[in-house]
């Protein structure tokens, strides 16, 4: 029995991605997948944790429009010089999602990381939705 | 949808632009519902030539230290541990897609590897593994002579 160990990989060109304009057809024949997503909510924020494997901080848009965020991945598609593809149990494809946001976002404050394959957002919340004490006084 | 386009069709009805707008629409249609299907986990992809094999799969979120891959003459096993988010007390879900846990999968291969030539890697959430095909199972090309 052997154990492999697990190394870094060589560069891959990576496609880089721009906002989509409205409803713009792709040009490209690939499937477009929506990200398997974790939602939850703290008392200061809203927490987006989206799976979108091939995916890295080049190669991902996430943009505000009316209300509604957008997360899309461009994925390249796997070659391998001098192979062919014997078994297939999953197609590589982009990532698109989008998510109504509510007034209580503060949409300038949104952060976003993506480690390996992982999107996460945090959307805090605007001051103004934020839970707040209200001291009483004595009369 | 296709009555109210009736009226606008006119005299400069061009067919062949409706059915492209009409693919264009079932497209759109499909694209919500490509959702993976759940089978074995996790997926993997195999390209092969003849003297080697690159697998492929998709583990987003995993670390190096949360993987664990050996061969055994011809059969391959993918073992690991996805770890959830780090969640607080107090986090109330509203969604919850993303799958956590052990795994743990055997494939056999299509010939022995040379294990100590095999390599992995893992980045942006993909495993990519190069399994070579063992010296001793190459297949051997004999010449033929003409008997004169």
């Amino acid at each position: 029995m052997a154990n492999i160990e697990i190394q870094k990989c060589e560069a891959k060109p990576v496609e880089k991605v721009e906002s989509p304009a409205g409803e713009m057809e792709r040009t490209q024949d690939k499937v477009t997948f929506i990200p398997r997503s974790d939602i939850y909510e703290r008392e200061d924020a809203l927490v987006v944790v989206a799976d979108m494997p091939g995916v890295d901080e080049k190669s991902v848009d996430i943009h505000v429009e009316r209300k509604v965020l957008t997360i899309t991945g461009r994925v390249p598609a796997d070659e391998f010089e001098g192979h062919r593809l014997a078994y297939a149990e999953y197609e590589a494809g982009d990532f698109e999602r989008s998510f109504n946001l509510s007034d209580e976002v503060d949409i300038d404050k949104i952060e976003a990381t993506v480690k390996q394959g992982v999107l996460r957002l945090v959307l805090p919340k605007a001051e103004a939705a934020l839970p707040k004490k209200i001291a009483v006084k004595a009369g | 949808m296709f009555w109210t386009d009736l009226d606008r069709m006119g005299w400069n009805w061009d067919p062949y632009r409706e059915m492209r707008r009409l693919r264009r629409q079932m497209n759109r249609l499909m694209d919500g519902y490509s959702v993976r299907r759940a089978g074995e986990f996790p997926a993997v992809n195999v390209w092969a030539s003849a003297d080697k094999m690159i697998l492929t799969s998709e583990l987003p979120g995993m670390n190096t230290d949360d993987l664990d891959i050996s061969i055994q003459g011809n059969s391959l096993t993918l073992k690991g541990t996805r770890q959830p988010d780090e969640y607080k007390e107090g986090d109330v879900f509203h969604r919850q897609e993303r799958l956590s846990g052990s795994f743990s999968r055997t494939l056999q291969l299509p010939f022995e590897v040379d294990a100590a030539k095999a390599k992995a890697c893992l980045e942006r959430g993909v495993l990519q593994l190069t399994l070579p095909r063992s010296e001793k199972e190459k297949p051997k090309k004999i010449s033929v002579k003409s008997e004169s």
